[in-house]
């Protein structure tokens, strides 16, 4: 039965939102229709490969540092690599990233080293100053709070005429932020150059999507600000990429904003301050790993004959190399001198903190 | 020099500002209209839309979206109807424009203007009469600007605007039509007090609205104690030279603010001079500031919440 109010009766219907579902690859990397033309450029489906690669080795090695006393509490990515790098791989150098704190994935594809995000991550803010473009932003730890930032930055563009377009992440837990609401309204009625990506992962910490929103996708929630919402496959890299691609491209056109929701699942604990098994049963994590975003690419790369074992062994020992390298880096880091702490509090520190 | 309103100094000093360069602009609820008090009137005419911007009515986006602008490296001023509204955008404040500079190593900075205008006006009840000053002077990384003079709000607000570092800015309502000279070539710097008055036997500090009753407290001390009167105005880097080197010579403080006593910006002026200068002290340091209840909204209680003249000049009396 139609719950429409006003259904049964002569009223017109004014208005009708569709929102889809992107996806390319199946989980065992068949392809499900005809891929995006970037698909054919195999170097790039190759580089998209390492990017993730690197990642999940990155994340396990400092997960491994923490527990053994040599890193803060630290967020892996774990299962959710494409997102990141699938949306990071769509941008331009200009772009400007505003990433969550699960973001490792795109800091490391835009070009921050390994080392500095250890670094920031084992509580030392130098880790911030990184090798990524200037004008991105660091990690964000406050949930939501990048989604304004990423309306001011946005604006900055217009009021400036240059052609760039601000990128921002978010988690599915975020959404029920009022700032996230907050900037997607900005966004529409400004019609800012602007990609809101939400990473839908099912969780934040130990509370399950459903009790953080009755919408039946996060993706629909563009359409009451004003712009056109579309959920991915967030573990299907080309589903992601095409979307951000297409996105950031129509942003970049003057077509304003659009958001992005990238159904993808949390295979690890929340960070390494979490203990998932008390709320999550094992079960179901141990069946969304058939799904994951790595396993599915190569196997897609594996049938058309661009990757093989040898390749694969090559990759991990040449990952797990670049990994060992920074975490040397990141342990032979000074710590900071106690006469720093007022560094960089004011353009100029005031006389009254003589 | 000039003859300006108050208000008329704060838009010809972001109009100024806004002419000098072009990163600086300003976004809040009904700018285009001329903003609630008047301040932004016209401004938009001369600068259009895009730079006296209308947002919708989301305090911390507003907020949020200039932090944002403002680490890209353009200059947002920001207006928040009332302190009491920018309440709602604390967290940008505080947790981002605050923070940036610091947790990015220097890298990036927030040189946003958060005007907030503070104060009692015309019975406008708890939630639109606060004075929050204090709040954000315990702020690390914020300033805080409280000015009283046409002539100040007009240099202070183009030094905010200039200024490398997030400022709260806070006008006070009750000042909006008072008119003074404005020298527009003058160049005000953050952090300074001004020396209202000279005096040898109590030094009085105090910024913003409630000096208006200092002044008028003046006439009635005249046959008596000779007072000096600074006015803060800044409230954050604030200028504690100038008030130790008058407490030194008078070896009497007494402070007076408009906000409620408790935790306000006194108590630190206080305790301030009572630790540097113990030995000098001739009298116990006093405070004067609202009562720790919510502003009313009966006019009569409104009044009572005030500091008036008398009540200063009694104080002052007291003291000797
Ligand atoms: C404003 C704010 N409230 C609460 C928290 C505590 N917190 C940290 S992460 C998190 C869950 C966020 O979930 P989601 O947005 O889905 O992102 P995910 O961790 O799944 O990537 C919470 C509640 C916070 N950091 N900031
Ligand atoms: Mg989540």
């Amino acid at each position: 039965m139609d719950d429409t109010p006003g259904s049964g009766q002569d009223f017109p219907v004014i208005a009708r939102f569709e929102v889809r579902r992107r996806s390319y690859l199946a989980p065992d990397g068949a392809p499900l229709r005809a891929l995006p033309s970037f698909a054919s450029d195999l170097d790039l489906l190759l580089a998209l490969y390492r990017g993730m690669v690197l990642t999940r080795t990155f994340d396990l090695k400092a997960v491994a540092l923490q527990r053994t006393g040599r890193l803060g509490t630290y967020a892996v990515s774990l299962g959710q690599e494409a997102v990141s790098i699938g949306v990071a791989s769509a941008m331009r150098e200009a772009d400007v990233l505003l990433p969550s704190y699960r973001d490792n994935a795109a800091l490391l594809w835009r070009g921050v080293k390994m080392e500095e995000i250890l670094l920031y991550w084992g509580g030392d803010e130098r880790g911030n100053c990184s090798s990524g473009p200037p004008h991105d932003f660091p990690f964000c730890v406050p949930v939501g709070s990048q989604a304004p930032h990423a309306a001011g930055v946005a604006y900055a563009f217009r009021l400036r005429k240059e052609p760039r377009v601000a990128v921002c992440l978010f988690g599915d837990g975020a959404t029920s932020k009022g700032d996230v609401w907050e900037a997607m309204n900005f966004a529409g009625v400004w019609k800012l150059p602007l990609v809101f990506v939400a990473n839908n992962n099912q969780w934040a910490i130990s509370v399950p999507l459903k009790l953080q929103t009755a919408s039946a996708t996060l993706a629909q929630k563009a359409i009451a600000a004003g712009f056109a919402g579309e959920q991915v496959d967030g573990n299907d890299v080309l589903a992601v990429r095409a979307a951000a691609e297409e996105a950031i491209a129509a942003a970049r056109a003057g077509g304003g904003p659009r958001l992005i929701e990238a159904v993808t699942y949390r295979l690890g604990d929340h960070t390494t301050a979490d203990d998932a098994a008390r709320y999550r049963p094992p079960e179901e994590v141990q069946a969304r790993w058939k799904e994951e975003p790595i396993t599915r690419l190569r196997s897609y790369l594996v049938s058309r004959k661009a990757w093989g074992k040898s390749q694969e062994e090559q990759l991990a020992a040449e990952c797990q190399e670049r990994v060992e390298a920074a975490v040397e880096r990141y342990l032979a880091t000074g710590p900071r001198a106690p006469q720093t702490m007022f560094d960089h509090l004011y353009a100029e520190l005031p006389a009254v903190y003589a | 020099m000039a003859v300006m309103s108050y208000l008329e100094a704060g838009k010809a000093a972001l109009a100024a500002e806004m002419r000098d360069d072009a990163s600086v602009w300003a976004l809040g609820e009904d700018l285009g209209r001329g903003g609630v008090f008047g301040q932004y009137r016209g401004l938009v005419d001369e600068f259009g839309p895009a730079r006296i911007v209308d947002t919708p009515i989301s305090e911390a986006t507003i907020m949020g979206a200039a932090v944002g602008a403002a680490l890209l490296g353009t200059r947002p001023v920001v207006e928040m109807r009332f302190a009491d509204f920018a309440l709602c955008a604390v967290d940008e404040l505080v947790n981002q424009a605050a923070k940036a500079r610091y947790m990015f190593g220097g890298q990036g900075r927030v040189p946003l203007v958060a005007r907030q205008p503070i104060g009692m006006w015309r019975s406008s009840a708890a939630q639109h009469s606060q004075s929050l000053e204090s709040w954000y002077a315990h702020i690390p990384g914020l300033v805080v600007v409280c000015p009283f003079t046409p002539a100040d709000n007009y240099g202070l607000l183009r030094a905010a605007i200039r200024c490398d570092d997030p400022v709260v800015y806070m006008e006070h309502k009750d000042l909006w039509a008072m008119t003074g000279e404005v020298d527009e070539a003058a160049d005000l710097p953050l952090g300074k007090a001004r020396l209202v008055r000279e005096g040898s036997d109590v030094t009085l500090v105090a910024w913003s609205g409630v000096l208006r009753a200092v002044e008028a407290a003046l006439p009635l001390l005249q046959d008596g104690p000779s007072v000096e009167v600074i006015d803060l105005r800044t409230i954050y880097p604030w200028d504690r030279d100038m008030v130790l080197d008058s407490v030194r010579r008078t070896g009497r403080l007494l402070v007076v603010h408009e906000a409620v006593a408790t935790g306000g910006f006194g108590a630190e002026i206080a305790a301030t001079v009572a630790g540097a200068l113990f030995g000098n002290l001739k009298a116990p340091v006093r405070r004067l500031g609202a009562p720790r209840i919510p502003i009313p909204y009966s006019p009569p209680l409104e009044e009572a919440c005030k500091i008036s003249p008398a009540q200063i000049a009694e104080t002052v009396h007291g003291m000797l």
